[in-house]
């Protein structure tokens, strides 16, 4: 009798589906996949080890290269460690700034992985429709940090700078005329308040748009109903957070169990799935979408209401302003000693985690009093997803792997960092 | 015509066939490049974009850019493929894709060979197509391609049974097996006399097995962009790719030729009153085509993919049951006096 022997398949790196740089080593039965091995390794920047040898304000930047497709949220958990140590108080507009921006970063991640995820599975409509929206909010990044995506807006003890009062505009080319331009820029002549706020009139029906494609359809359910099963107790072994832990049905947020800046004065609902399968974690992702547009809205309002400094008055920590630095001597050190030596945080030890948008995003900092971290240690959620990537696909066919690929939410520069 | 009768003697009635053949051929394939850049302006329009629109006018001269960019492209055999087979793979894909037209009727009189049993040469004819893509999985030498290759059988031969059955129940109330006869069969009041109205399911099952025949989304998983990447022609460059690429679209004209021809009435206008007798026979077929298409870049710019196992359980236990039963109720239907077609 013949041997039969198990087919082995070398999905990626290279692999439309791979999410950047996933290898993983498929062994088939015939198309039911009977182990998947994942590995990781291939963006490996050394991250951890980097941040030892700059300043704290320097690392900030690394962080925006860590997951991304959500980069202030990275930002927000290194920002916030450092204050936990330095033990200072971040002004409440700041606070209202961050949150505004961590909730943007939210729909942008789950845009990108609402299109990610639904072209994997072969709808590639959803893809395009879902950059037309993150489109503006990168203009949103651009308006207040200059940069369309590694943004480096949040600071120690505060924000980089006040929300600006002044959208970037189009400019007329050679393929936009003068009055193409100035359709285009309707939105555009108020102040970025202005922009955020006909952004979340705007967005539910454009998420109504994407759940005209998929949720009811009957493709898209044979696709992700009872794939990638986790039970609620699983998840929890498994160390998922995020919407992986919430599609299984359990009720765990930061943003509510360990409010950190203003999330408690802020209402909004946390999705929770039921059967634990792709399918559910995409309803609580795009429902998420519509939490995040709620807390937006709360946070103009607010803004608007309530102007006031962005950035801590404590020098040691942000600079002073300019003006201040050119008639005191005081703050012309201060300017000296931060942008040379950059701050000094005390010694100790601290946690910090946010509610990315792919789960428990956590900064461990260990400081031994100098102006750099003694040791760094990054909590990404997507390490532990990706861990269960074999367990969550055995049995399944080879699309299902890509489905859960998609459902995990995988992005490489957090798992590798 | 009679000085060139008399150049080639003999040989006239072959020379003119020729000629014929290459009347036809030239057109499809003119039709095919333009059909990628009318799937990539629709599916541009319907995803909020604009399409090709940078060589030539509105982007019209894009196919003829892309066919001078593959042709200058070098053709890889991977060293472990069988080379004789990964050559030969292309040709088994598109000869029969252009083959089948040699029986299509593009007006009562325009056919190439007005055979009598033109519906069951199409079926052979285009039943050859899938070893194209076996062949060209094997050759590969590739996991992937492998795949792609077991996949793209196992649902073309499911698929073609389906279809083979929608073709009975024509058959049955054209009592011809010849396209020009059906589409005869089919003139009457207008569109109510079409083949669509009394054969509506089997009608909804070719045009289905049709997308899936030709592996087009939702029924793509023999290329499976996401999951094994481009399946059967993932080894394959330049001119070979494009050959394959070629008989994709070629197919996809043709299954939406058959469809207008044996359902929606061919050459014939939808309503037998002015204005629309005015337009040729042949204009109105091509407008039928033309919509057909349409549907198919449709269904690819709205569908998720179908997973393999689902695509077998839909054709098996939906649209092979759907064909028999209504064959058999046809059969009745046509026993009695409110047959009206």
């Amino acid at each position: 009798m013949a041997e039969i022997r198990n087919y082995t398949l070398n999905f990626g790196p290279q692999h439309p589906a791979a999410h950047g740089v996933l290898r993983l080593v498929l062994e088939l039965d015939g198309e039911v996949i009977e182990r998947a091995d994942p590995h990781i390794g291939l963006l490996h920047r050394a991250t951890e080890k980097l941040a030892e040898n700059k300043t704290f304000l320097q690392s900030v930047p690394y962080m925006d290269r860590l997951d991304y497709v959500s980069m202030m949220s990275n930002e927000h958990a290194y920002v916030m460690a450092i204050e936990k140590l330095l033990q200072i108080d971040v002004p409440v507009r700041a606070q209202y700034i961050r949150v505004m921006f961590d909730e943007i970063t939210r729909i942008l991640n789950h845009l990108l992985w609402l299109g990610a995820h639904a072209l994997d599975i072969g709808a590639m409509t959803v893809f395009l429709y879902a950059f037309r929206e993150r489109e503006d909010l990168l203009d949103c990044y651009e308006a207040v940090s200059g940069a369309r995506m590694h943004a480096a807006y949040y600071r120690p003890g505060g924000v980089y700078r006040d929300l600006p009062d002044a959208m970037p505009k189009y400019q007329a080319s050679k393929w936009h005329n003068a009055e193409a331009v100035r359709s285009m820029n309707e939105n555009r002549g108020g102040s970025l308040l202005d922009f955020i706020e006909d952004f979340t009139l705007r967005f539910p029906k454009y998420v109504d748009e994407y759940e005209t494609l998929l949720t009811e359809n009957r493709i898209w359910k044979m696709r992700t109903v009872g794939i990638g099963v986790v039970s609620p107790e699983r998840a929890l072994q498994l160390g998922f957070t995020g919407p992986m832990l919430r599609g299984s049905g359990i009720e765990w947020d930061l943003r509510r169990k360990q409010p950190y800046e203003v999330y408690d004065k802020l209402d909004f609902d946390i999705p929770v799935g039921v059967n634990g399968d792709c399918y559910d974690r995409y309803l609580v992702r795009v429902e998420e979408m519509r939490q995040s547009n709620r807390i937006i809205r709360q946070c103009i309002d607010w803004l608007r209401a309530n102007p006031g400094p962005v950035i801590t008055e404590n020098h040691k920590v942000a600079p002073p302003s300019r003006a201040s630095m050119k008639e005191k001597m005081e703050d012309l050190i201060h300017h000296f000693k931060l942008f040379t030596e950059g701050m000094h945080v005390p010694e100790g030890e601290a946690y910090a985690a946010v509610e990315h948008p792919k789960g428990e995003f956590g900064i461990y900092l260990v400081s031994d009093g100098a102006n750099k971290p003694y040791r760094m240690k990054i909590r990404a959620p997507g390490f532990a997803h990706l861990s269960a990537l074999d367990e969550m696909s055995r049995g399944h066919m080879i699309a299902d792997v890509v489905a859960i690929i998609g459902t995990q939410d995988i992005v490489f520069g957090e798992v590798d960092r | 015509m009679a000085y060139f009768q008399d150049l080639f003697g003999d040989a006239w009635p072959l020379v003119w066939t020729l000629v014929k053949i290459v009347v036809i051929v030239m057109p499809i394939l003119g039709a095919v490049a333009y059909l990628t850049y009318f799937e990539r302006k629709v599916i541009g329009y319907i995803q909020v974009r604009i399409g090709p629109n940078r060589v030539g006018p509105i982007g019209l001269l894009q196919p003829i850019a892309d066919a001078v960019k593959i042709l200058l492209k070098e053709i890889i055999i991977p060293s472990g493929a069988n080379k004789f087979l990964f050559v030969a793979a292309p040709v088994l894909a598109i000869a029969p894709a252009l083959v089948a037209w040699a029986v299509v009727p593009f007006s009562p009189e325009l056919v190439l060979s007005n055979i009598d049993a033109s519906l069951l040469f199409i079926l052979a004819v285009t039943s050859m197509g899938v070893y194209g893509v076996i062949v060209a999985g094997w050759a590969s030498n590739s996991k992937y391609a492998f795949l792609g290759a077991i996949r793209s059988s196992a649902q073309i031969v499911s698929y073609e049974i389906a279809m083979g059955f929608a073709l009975v129940g024509v058959l049955m109330v054209a009592h011809s097996l010849n396209l020009g006869q059906i589409v005869k069969g089919q003139t009457g009041s207008g569109f109510w006399s079409w083949y669509f109205v009394p054969l509506f399911p089997l009608f909804l099952v070719y045009l289905i097995s049709g997308v899936a025949e030709t592996n087009r989304a939702p029924f793509d998983v023999a290329e499976g962009e996401t999951e094994i990447v481009a399946g059967f022609h993932v080894e394959y460059s330049g001119m070979t790719f494009s050959v394959f690429y070629l008989a994709e679209y070629a197919n996809m004209i043709l299954v939406s030729a058959l469809c207008s021809l044996m359902f929606l009435g061919g050459w014939l206008p939808p309503f037998n009153f002015a204005p629309f007798t005015w337009i040729p026979g042949f204009l109105w077929l091509l407008l039928k085509i033309a919509f057909i298409l349409f549907l198919f870049l449709w269904f690819r710019a709205t569908f998720p993919r179908y997973r393999y196992d689902q695509i077998m359980r839909l054709g098996w236990k939906v649209f092979i049951p759907v064909t028999l039963v209504w064959i058999v109720v046809i059969g009745a239907w046509m026993q009695t006096p409110f047959w009206l077609w």
